[in-house]
């Protein structure tokens, strides 16, 4: 991942160092240190100030770079939502994990789903593979003069962040191809002064928050466009708004994101070969949420099982609420799992195969442990 | 698509906020000054200009009638006077 | 799709073990997906690694519960750690002995010991056992090429030729000893 950004020869490098994120930026600052990459990697004292470095960068006209997770994205958090409302294309990647309390440095989707809300386009990678491709596609769809939108690339913690595999890089010559240098329509200038970040008062600030939704209409329309420039260059058809697996058929529908989504992959096989008819509807873009295209792959289903990795304590798993906004006349069974670095199991997933069949439930909690819960506040 | 996101440098000087000023204004009497510049240094609306003895002058455009100005002055040589007190306002005026 | 769980005490490189096969699973074109039981360990404190390989891009990622391979590289934790706890039956084991190691007895289990300790207080001075049971491994299993395990081990030590020369041979060793 640190290679993929580093290919997108990024000007400005901030980010503080959290697990299990650290050593993405520890691979970047040695870059920088060996002279492999020309880039200022700014030392900073906190993920808030990692967030305004690239934020001002970013501003002064400079392609940035900054990766967070969990706690420090939810710190980033005020500067998250300014990036997105300055339009400016920061990409970073969440290396997702669980957020605190009680403590936990695993992985779930807490954390970046805590920030769906704020204007950045999150893409969300199965694999590494995928990871490396994001990035890269990532800054050409943010940076888009149409879009002018930051980037949130989602990799699950520890699965993807610690676990090694074959990736296929691709050459500096090929990314600078496809990823021109940036050249934003407004920038700090000390010859052409400007302000951003102006206070927007009732008169003007409903209308830029309308803006970035009207934008994310079109983020839907480029994403496949970028995905097949990208496929073009690399061969992979990584970048793009949902992956389909084995669902024309298929009676029984699996929706996730991220890496679990291989896993189900695996159990959809599984299943296929003992004549069940199951596939798997994989989310890459989560935000814009891309309601038609899952409308589309859902329409032949009767069963629907959502797996979410995040809770919107009090209602449902988050990805389960745009499902089914998305098909509201279908049975949707929303199930929450893997919350805290819980393993995904082939067990889980079998299981939740056969309760998506069953009658709906919006928010199923699977691999619960009875024992460890009481009615009254203990202290064990 | 956009919306208002920045503003180029000095726009905001169409903005001639002198008409929130309360109920009184500098008036620099130009005789004792040192020129010293404390009341162009303590303006919080960096709106006295000079630098010459006897040669400040506040822009009403932008003043709030704070008083640091007169309060700070050494000499004594900025006084606050009612708003309406003299019509000498368009004199003391500086460039807009 | 074969599994490999490695059982270690952490320190003594159980995730570059698996990190090195998957590199030289690569060299002969497979794939493999190595990664640590994810978590927060001290020196010392027992701890896993896990290995998939295959002929196609690897998926499933869960940890591995009932591995076609292990490898133990403490033979401290055998008993503590239950380490031919849920082995698939036909599974190969990789076990580095002291004088004292009692090994259980696993129905359809074959396994291979070899002091690999000692091997590597010889050849490299210092108790990593880890580079030697790499090659007992390659031999063992037939999964990966010793040449290929060769490739990354010296790849993996490319900055330190002493360091290198040292865990080639342990590696070779390792080999010759199963």
């Amino acid at each position: 991942m640190a290679e993929a950004a580093k290919l997108c020869r990024p000007g400005v490098v901030a980010a503080y160092p959290i697990t299990p994120q650290t050593h993405i930026v520890e691979h970047l600052a040695q870059f920088v240190a060996d002279g492999e990459l020309n880039s200022e990697a700014i030392n900073v004292e906190s993920e808030h100030s990692a967030a305004s470095v690239v934020l001002g960068a970013e501003n002064a006209g400079v392609r940035s770079f900054t990766c967070t997770s969990s706690q420090g994205l939810l710190l980033m958090g005020e500067v998250v939502y300014c990036i997105a409302g300055m339009r400016l294309p920061v990409l970073m990647i969440c290396a997702n994990r669980a957020v605190s309390a009680p403590i936990n440095i695993w992985n779930d989707q807490q954390d970046s789903i805590a920030l769906r809300d704020s204007g950045w386009i999150q893409l969300y990678a199965e694999n590494n593979q995928e990871a490396v491709d994001l990035v890269i596609a990532g800054y050409r769809l943010g940076e888009d003069q149409k879009v002018m939108l930051p980037v949130m690339v989602c990799v699950d913690g520890f699965i993807l962040t610690h676990g090694m595999e074959i990736v296929d890089i691709p050459s500096q010559e090929d990314v600078d191809s496809f990823l021109p240098p940036y050249t934003p329509p407004f920038k700090l200038d000390v010859n052409d002064p400007m302000s951003f970040g102006l206070l927007g008062d009732p008169s003007v600030y409903m209308e830029t928050r309308y803006a970035i939704h009207k934008t994310f209409e079109d983020v839907l329309k480029k994403i496949p466009q970028v995905g097949s420039d990208y496929e073009k260059l690399t061969g992979r058809d990584s970048v793009r708004l949902v992956e389909p697996y084995k669902t024309d058929d298929a009676e029984t529908i699996i929706i996730a994101m991220g890496s679990v989504c291989g896993s189900v992959k695996d159990m959809v096989d599984d299943a296929r070969a003992s004549g069940e008819k199951v596939g798997l509807l994989k989310v890459v873009t989560f935000r814009p949420f891309p309601k038609q295209q899952v409308r589309e792959a859902l329409k032949n289903a009767t069963h629907i099982g959502v797996l979410d990795k995040d809770i919107s304590l009090g209602s449902d798993g988050a990805l389960y609420t745009e499902v089914k906004a998305a098909v509201p006349d279908k049975k949707v069974n929303g199930f929450v799992a893997g919350l805290g670095g819980r393993d995904i199991t082939r067990k889980t997933i079998k299981s939740m195969f056969q309760l998506a069949r069953k009658e709906e439930k919006s928010c199923t909690f699977i691999d619960i442990k009875p024992e460890l819960l009481w009615e009254e506040f203990r202290v064990s | 698509m956009f919306s208002v996101l920045a503003s180029r440098a000095k726009t905001s000087r169409k903005n001639k906020t002198g008409s929130w000023r309360s109920t009184q204004r500098p008036k620099m009497l130009g005789k004792e000054c040192i020129a010293c510049g404390l009341c162009k240094f303590v303006c919080p609306e960096g709106c006295v200009e000079g630098t010459g003895k006897n040669e400040f002058t506040v822009d009403y455009d932008y003043c709030k009638g704070c008083g640091l100005c007169a309060f700070i002055c050494p000499k004594k040589d900025v006084i606050m006077v009612p708003n309406q007190d003299e019509e000498d306002t368009k004199e003391d005026k500086g460039d807009t | 799709m074969k599994e490999v769980k490695i059982f270690a005490r952490a320190g003594q490189g159980a995730i570059t073990t698996a990190a090195i096969l998957g590199e030289a699973l690569y060299y002969e074109k497979k794939y493999a997906y190595a990664f640590p039981h994810f978590g927060a360990a001290r020196m010392g404190a027992p701890m896993n690694a896990f290995l998939r390989l295959d002929e196609k891009p690897i998926r499933m990622r869960s940890q591995v519960y009932e591995p076609d391979y292990i490898v133990v590289i403490d033979p401290t934790l055998i008993e503590s750690q239950a380490c031919f706890h849920n082995v698939k039956s036909g599974a190969k084991a990789v076990v580095a002995v002291r004088e004292s190691t009692q090994l259980p007895k696993v129905e359809g289990v074959k396994i291979y010991t070899l002091p690999a300790e000692k091997i590597a207080m010889d050849v490299i001075g210092r108790p990593f056992a880890n580079t030697v049971l790499l090659g007992a491994f390659a031999k063992a299993t037939g999964e990966v090429k010793l040449d290929s395990v060769l490739k990354a081990v010296s790849g993996r030590f490319k900055g330190k030729p002493q360091v290198q020369e040292k865990n080639v041979e342990a590696v070779k060793k390792g080999y010759e000893n199963v």
